[in-house]
This record gives structure tokens, C-alpha cells and sequence, in this order.
């Protein structure tokens, strides 16, 4: 399934913790506008597949294409500038800094080709924010954060935002204002790369899936054909 | 290496014990208000060396070379212009310059060597320091330089009776202003925002699309003009002079630990709190002056972990630690080779002359030094600033033992190891309840400690004229019998250290390196652990001290001296902390080239300094650590092996 505008095109993607091989000829794509699923267990390679190819492992190899531009040599940091926006999985909020500085941090300015974002925008779509906006970071709930992490990225007006295990350890009606939230950002006109270990929340916001286990890609088609191969399902995700 | 405090601390000492004990209640409200003068720099340094830790994580320890620059390049300005603009003109123009110097050394060093442990930038940047000692002392000269007074504020005024400086009330309130200054560019600008978020995180940040190279490099900047303004500044109060640097740094050391790391304001109390012990200290305790600091930042250290304003380090990264390595004994080849090069070594006295034996002497003493600290680094993950304190004490043990009991050099070898033993055992006690920079702060602390009371209490220790006739025993005077000694010792104090190594106690302890929490779980206790390999460190140290000192006749400050804990840190790095055998080849190394160095140039520093520099940038995994991973790319399948 090669889609010649695809947004993000990862190939042969190997990743490395010391001399212990975490991926192994990692390939997916993520098409323009589209939601895409990573999909593995605990452990499987999905949080290393986001750093890897945001360059934050020194030790990889393997070809990321961005807009059509090879950015596998780049720093993290340029990788980010063209429009490449991560939200990781701890969240990493800076706690020492108010939710208005952590936005701050966050922001580039606009680029053509990607939605712009402003504090009041932002607002709209996490309205907890707008009253916290004086509030450290590390005073806030687990949910606060998780909609915090996100709108921080969303401030760098990102094309494809890589989204790392959204709905971990989120009350239920976090989880559906997440949903939500994913919903506004595709309707943007955002793509989007999102690992879940939640299938029936992979389900609520997906358009493909790709299945990792042990740091290979296993499975790669819509979300209709994954439903329709419950083997796949079984080998690598059941628990 | 000269000594480092001989000037400025001394001097002042001799003038408080001439002064009568008993002191109007004016005079000390006078040192009160000295003391907060003296703040103003102390806090200028500090909190550029604390904002410069916060986001780079190096402890820059040419801040005090910075500040020193500031002052003899303020020195040089302010007799170029006049009037007052022509002054504050030089001395703000002074810390520019200097932090452009600083800027240049950060682009072209520090950036290839981010990603090193944290150690080698401590080592590049006390490079660094050498390098500009000695360029110092090559463009400004030996002699002290008096700075010019402040146009217009040359007076004093009148204070209870007591003349007071007015330069020095300036100074008082520059000290808030700055600390406002700074307030306002972290909390109210982009920039200062993005320098707090990449204290915290750097990684994150990137991936946020900033790039922290500049950032780095403003932080360094900013950091760099603040310690040379403080030198700067100081130019109507002290002379510039070529040791001001290493005794800044010290105090810098100390008032950012107290205060807590990357916190200013911490740092702005710590400065006062040291800089009026300092005042205070000579009235009260005119013996201990010195010790009294110290002794108030082990106790903060052991209140307040991270400072009285810090807070707890996020998991920092150990110095050793993440060696992909794997340590073994010694193989038969291995053996046979070490069997051999005894064999060699010990027949050299057949082939070399006594000149070289007492070289070669020197550089076995320092191998078992430097082995007892790779011990604690490699090993143990442990960092200490101060292992010359132990080295010094048995050097002292072993003199005292021979001046003052009378006994013969064999029981001074054995005196000199177990007073190294019992310090270890009193200052290990605190320092284990540390970790990461601030156990590397205490030790150097405690370090301190030992040179000051060694310093200080000249009855016993003779002070600064050391002791002297510290010479072996007649069977072992001759050069070679004192080599063959000293390589007997030496052979067995390191076989001794590699059998702990790799015996279940060697185990449990770089278990609780490579992952406290794990090793914690499973039941290993670490401060015992610690705190036994601490004193184990110290121990085989000291026996290196007692030798050195019969090997010079002579024992000095200097054997419990920063220079000295440098330059065990030099050699454990060179050699590689991430192998086995890494402290012995460094020290080897390091101690053959400075001998021979220190021989063939008057600037030695410098040539020390542009060593070490090129050194750290060549081999930043120590020169074994070079060798094993050429080895292990040329032999893939076996992955690294360190024996």
C-alpha cells in the first residue's frame, strides 16, 4: 500500500539500546490527513518507533521521509522544525513551568500546508487549560496533562503529529474528550500517527493500522481488513 | 602544582590573630557588612556557574579562570580609559570580552563533548583552567596586579565609628539588582522560559523544535559575563593575581551547593551565608576559619540533600555506569602477561639509572592512586573530587608516625594506610548519604577540610613548610631497593583491588551503580556497601600517600590539594572508568607525560592544559576504552570485553 503523497514514509527503520536491537526493517506510512495506528503490546517497539524516527536514539538506521524530504540525518530539533510534532507518552510536561510557559515552549511559527494554532484556539478545543493557564505544570491531573502535552505540540502547528499511547491511564471520560480532541485535529486537516495498546479506542479514531510485535511490523492495512483477521489480533495483541 | 590557597586565606588569617580576641560591637557589625559586600561577587560567579549546570549539566570548572580573566582583562581596560564612564565602561567591556571567550571555547570544546559523561567536560573545562593560568601568567606576569579604585566612590563613609568603603555599599545593592535582573529574564522573556524548560528537559525540547545549540551557548555566555564581571568587579577590592581563580572556584563550589544547583535565589542566600562565615569565621574560630564553611555545608548537605533552595536530581547520569563493557578477570594469557611486565619492571633497576628509578618510583606510586580511585568511580559510580584527602592523609600518617612516635618507616607504612582508613571511614560516613554531583562537591568539601586543618594546624603539621626528613629506613634508602618496595606494594595494593572487584562484594557494589533501585530491591544495602568501598578507596590511597612521602622526604599541603584530586580524575578518565584496567594505564600515562612535560617547559600548565583538552576530545572513552571497542569492532561477534 504505497501512497505516492504520503506524508510520512518510514523504511528499514532499525533502532538500537546499546547492543540490544529494539526494530528491526521497520516500514509504515502515514497518509496525508490520515489517522494511522500503531498498534503492539507493552514493549513491542512502538514509544522506540516514534523516537527513532524523530532521531532522539543515536543508535538507528533506516530511511523517514517527511513531505518527501529526506530527514533520517537530521537533529531532533530540525526534524521538529519541518513540522513534525511528538507527543510522548510520560507526557513530559515541564512541572516547574506554568501552563502558559509550557505552550510557549512549544511554539514555531506558522508554516503553510499545516493548520495555525493560538492560545485561544487551543482554549476552545482544551477548555481545562484556559483556567490553569497560571498553574505549574507538575499541579495538574494525569487528564490535564495529557491535554496539556498535546496542545503544546499542536502550538509548533505540526502537518503530522506522532501521538504516543494517547488514552494511558485515563479515566474513561478522558478518554473520550481524547477522542474527541484526535477527531478536531484530523478534521484540521492533521495527519496523525497514534500507538495504542486499546484496540476499541484505535477503533474510534483510525482510518489504518499497522501491528508491531517484538520490533516487526506484523500487520499493515485499514482498519476494516485488520477487524476482518482476528489471527492477527490473537498472535500480537491479545494478552 | 603551586598551592592554592597559600594567599589570600593565610593572609587574612595572620591579620585576625593579630587582632585581640575581644572586638567592639561595631567592628563586628563593619566584617558584618564586609561580608555582604564580599557576597556580591561570590553570588555573580555562582549563580552563572549554577544557570550554566542547570541547562548544559556541566560543572564548568573554568568559572574560576573566567572570573580571574575578568579581572586581569578588567585590569588591563580600566588603565586604558579614565573618568568614571571609562571605568564601568572597562569593566562591563571586560566581562563581555570574557564571555566572548568563553562563547569560543563552548562552540569549538563543550560542543563536541555534550554527550560525554559528565566527567570529561569537568576535565575539559579544568583544562581549560591550566591553559589559562599560565596564559595569564605569560601576558600579565607573576606579580599581583592592584586594580584602580572606583572613580567617585574612592571614599568611605562613616559606619558606628568605623570607616566603611562606599565601593563596597555599591557592591550590596548591585548583588539584589542582578539577582532581579535575572529573575526578570528567566520568568518574563521566550528565552528564559526555553532556558527553564531545557534545564528540566533538554530532550523534550528538542523534539518541541528548538535548537538547544544556541541556547547552550547563550546560557554558557551569559554564564561566562556574570563570573567575569564578578572578577571585575572585585578590582578595587583585591589584587588580580594568577591563583584567584582555583580559590574562587572553590567558594563557588561550596555557595552552590548550599544554595542548591540551578537555583539563583538559593544561590543569593548561599553567597551571603559563606561569605559571612568567611567574615565571621576568622574572628571566632581564627584556627578553623576555613573549616568552618565547609563544616556548615557537610551539615546542610546532610539537612538539605540538594541545597537549602534545590531540589532533587532527576535520575542523573552516573559518571561510569552505562558500561556496555563486560568486566571479567584476567584469562591465563592475561596473567602471563601481568607476570611478565612484573618481571620487566622489576628487573629495571638492572637497566636504568636512578634518575629513572625514582621517576619510574613516582609513577607506580600514582598508578595505585589513581587504581583506589577508579575503584570508587568505575566500580562504584562514585565520583570523588577529593581523593587526595585520603592520598594527603596517609602522606601526614606515615610523617607523623616517623616525627612525632619515633617509629621506623615499616610501621609509618602501616600508620600512614589507617589514618587514609579512618578518614575515609568519618568523611565516607556523610558522603554515601549523597549521590551524583553533590557527593563529588562533599568529597571535595571534606577534601578541604583535611588541607585546611593540615594547613592550619602548623604545631603538629608544620603548616605551609610541611614536614620535612621523611626518609625510609636505611635497608630501603638506596633508589632501587625503595623502587622494589614501592612495586612490591603497589603490585599487591592493586591485586588486592581487583580480587574486591570481582568477588561478591565487587558485585553488589557495581549492581548498585549500574541501578540502585534494582539492586536495592533485592536486598543490597547501599551506604554499607558504599560507604566499605569508600573506605577501601581511601585506604589503598593513603598507602600511595605514605610511599610518596618517604619516596620525597617530605610531605606538604599539597598531598591533600585539589590539583591532586584532578589530577587522579585525569588519569582514572584517560585511562578509560568504563574498563577494568583503565585507572593503572592512566596513571601511568598522565604521570609519565607530566613529569616529563613539567621537566622541559616553565608552562606546564599550559601544556598539561592543551592535553588534556586534546585528550578529552580524541578519546572520550579513555585511551583503554579506545583500544577495547577497536578491538571489539575488529572481533564484532565477542562485544566488548574489559579486562
Amino acid at each position: 500500500m504505497t501512497h505516492a503523497d504520503a506524508k510520512l514514509r518510514v523504511s528499514g527503520l532499525n533502532a538500537a539500546y546499546g547492543q540490544a536491537l529494539i526494530l528491526t526493517d521497520v516500514a509504515l506510512e502515514v497518509g496525508a490527513g490520515e489517522v494511522t495506528a500503531l498498534l503492539g503490546r507493552n514493549g513491542a517497539g512502538k514509544s522506540t518507533t516514534f523516537r527513532a524516527i524523530l532521531g532522539l536514539i543515536a543508535n538507528r538506521s533506516g530511511k523517514v521521509i517527511f513531505n518527501g524530504e529526506d530527514v533520517s540525518a537530521l537533529a531532533t530539533y530540525d526534524i521538529a522544525r519541518r513540522g513534525l510534532g511528538y507527543v510522548p507518552e510520560d507526557r513530559r510536561i515541564f512541572s516547574d513551568l506554568t501552563v502558559e510557559e509550557n505552550l510557549l515552549v512549544g511554539r514555531q511559527a506558522p508554516r503553510a500546508g499545516a493548520p495555525t494554532w493560538t492560545l485561544e484556539r487551543l482554549f476552545k478545543i482544551f477548555p481545562n487549560l484556559r483556567e490553569l493557564r497560571g498553574r505549574p505544570g507538575g499541579r495538574m491531573s494525569g487528564g490535564e496533562q495529557q491535554m496539556l502535552t498535546i496542545a503544546r505540540t499542536l502550538m509548533g502547528n505540526p502537518s503530522l503529529v506522532l501521538l504516543d499511547e494517547p488514552s494511558e491511564g485515563l479515566a474513561p471520560k478522558i478518554v473520550e474528550q481524547m477522542i474527541e480532541a484526535i477527531r478536531d485535529m484530523k478534521r484540521e486537516g492533521l495527519s496523525l500517527l497514534v500507538s495504542e495498546q486499546n484496540l476499541h479506542f484505535a477503533r474510534l479514531v483510525a482510518d489504518r493500522a499497522y501491528v508491531i510485535e517484538k520490533g516487526r511490523i506484523r500487520f499493515a492495512g485499514t482498519m476494516a481488513e485488520f477487524d476482518a483477521r482476528p489471527d492477527v489480533r490473537d498472535a500480537y495483541l491479545a494478552l | 602544582m603551586a598551592p592554592l590557597f597559600s594567599r589570600s586565606w593565610p593572609l587574612a588569617l595572620r591579620v585576625s590573630v593579630q587582632h585581640a580576641r575581644v572586638f567592639p560591637l561595631n567592628f563586628y557589625f563593619d566584617q558584618f557588612v564586609t561580608g555582604l559586600a564580599s557576597a556580591c561577587s561570590l553570588f555573580l560567579v555562582a549563580s552563572g556557574l549554577s544557570i550554566i549546570f542547570g541547562v548544559t549539566r556541566i560543572v564548568n570548572f573554568a568559572h574560576g579562570a573566567f572570573y580571574m580573566l575578568g579581572a586581569y582583562i578588567g585590569f588591563t581596560l580600566t588603565e586604558q580609559f579614565s573618568g568614571a564612564f571609562g571605568f564601568w565602561g572597562a569593566i562591563l567591556l571586560a566581562a563581555i570580552v570574557v564571555a566572548a571567550i568563553g562563547t569560543l571555547i563552548e562552540i569549538i570544546l563543550l560542543r563536541r563533548i555534550y554527550d560525554a559523561p559528565e566527567l570529561f567536560q569537568l576535565l575539559a573545562t579544568f583544562g581549560v583552567t591550566l591553559i589559562v593560568e599560565d596564559l595569564a601568567l605569560l601576558i600579565w606576569g607573576p606579580n599581583e596586579l592592584l586594580g584602580p579604585r572606583a572613580p567617585g566612590l574612592k571614599g568611605a563613609i562613616d559606619l558606628f565609628g568605623l570607616p566603611f568603603p562606599t565601593y563596597d555599599l555599591l557592591l550590596i545593592a548591585l548583588g539584589p539588582l542582578v539577582l532581579g535582573l535575572l529573575w526578570l529574564l528567566f520568568r518574563r522573556t521566550t528565552w528564559g522560559v526555553l532556558v527553564r524548560a531545557a534545564t528540566q528537559d533538554r530532550e523534550m525540547v528538542a523534539a518541541l523544535g528548538v535548537n538547544q545549540k544556541w541556547l547552550f551557548t547563550s546560557v554558557f555566555a551569559l554564564g561566562v559575563f556574570l563570573a567575569a564581571l564578578g572578577g571585575a568587579l572585585e578590582l578595587p577590592r583585591q589584587s588580580a593575581n594568577h591563583t584567584m581563580d582555583l580559590q574562587v572556584i572553590t567558594e563557588v563550589l561550596v555557595v552552590v551547593v548550599i544554595g542548591g544547583l540551578g537555583n539563583v535565589l538559593g544561590t543569593f542566600l548561599a553567597a551571603i551565608i559563606v561569605s559571612e562565615l568567611n567574615a565571621f569565621g576568622i574572628l571566632v574560630f581564627p584556627k578553623i576559619s576555613i573549616v568552618l564553611v565547609f563544616l556548615v555545608m557537610a551539615l546542610v548537605l546532610i539537612v538539605r540533600p540538594w541545597g537549602l533552595l534545590g531540589r532533587a536530581e532527576a535520575a542523573a547520569r552516573a559518571a561510569g555506569g552505562a558500561a556496555i563493557l563486560r568486566w571479567r578477570p584476567l584469562a591465563a594469557r592475561g596473567r602471563l602477561a601481568v607476570v611478565l611486565a612484573l618481571a620487566v619492571l622489576a628487573l629495571a633497576p638492572l637497566a636504568v639509572g636512578d634518575y629513572y628509578l625514582t621517576v619510574a618510583t613516582e609513577v607506580l606510586i600514582f598508578v595505585l592512586f589513581a587504581a583506589s580511585l577508579h575503584f570508587l568511580i568505575g566500580a562504584g559510580g562514585l565520583v570523588s573530587f577529593g581523593h587526595a584527602a585520603y592520598f594527603g592523609l596517609g602522606s601526614y600518617g606515615a610523617a607523623l608516625a616517623l616525627k612525632q612516635f619515633g617509629l621506623g618507616m615499616e610501621a609509618a607504612l602501616i600508620a600512614g594506610p589507617l589514618l587514609g582508613l579512618a578518614g575515609a571511614i568519618l568523611f565516607g560516613w556523610f558522603c554515601v548519604r549523597l549521590s551524583g554531583v553533590y557527593f563529588a562537591m562533599l568529597t571535595l568539601a571534606f577534601a578541604q577540610i583535611a588541607w585546611s586543618v593540615a594547613y592550619q594546624w602548623s604545631d603538629v603539621t608544620g603548616g605551609d613548610n610541611g614536614l620535612l626528613g621523611i626518609w625510609p629506613s636505611a635497608w630501603a634508602a638506596a633508589p632501587a631497593h625503595f623502587y622494589w618496595l614501592t612495586l612490591a606494594l603497589v603490585a599487591a595494593g592493586i591485586a588486592a583491588l581487583r580480587m574486591i572487584l570481582f568477588s561478591p562484594f565487587g558485585y553488589s557494589l557495581r549492581a548498585l551503580r549500574d541501578s540502585e533501585l534494582r539492586a536495592e530491591a533485592i536486598g543490597l544495602e547501599r551506604r554499607r556497601i558504599q560507604w566499605i568501598s569508600f573506605a577501601i578507596a581511601g585506604g589503598f590511597a593513603a598507602l600511595a600517600g605514605a610511599l610518596y612521602a618517604f619516596l620525597k622526604g617530605s610531605v606538604f599541603p599539597d598531598n591533600l590539594g585539589i590539583p591532586l584530586s584532578i589530577d587522579g580524575l585525569v588519569m582514572v578518565l584517560l585511562g578509560g572508568v568504563d574498563t577494568v584496567s583503565g585507572g593503572i594505564v592512566g596513571a601511568a600515562l598522565y604521570r609519565s607525560l607530566s613529569i616529563w612535560i613539567i621537566s622541559h617547559t616553565d608552562y606546564s600548565k599550559l601544556a598539561l592544559g592543551l592535553l588534556i583538552v586534546v585528550l578529552v576530545v580524541l578519546f572520550p572513552k579513555g585511551v583503554v576504552g579506545a583500544f577495547e571497542s577497536w578491538r571489539a569492532r575488529r572481533a564484532p561477534r565477542t562485544g566488548g570485553e574489559s579486562s
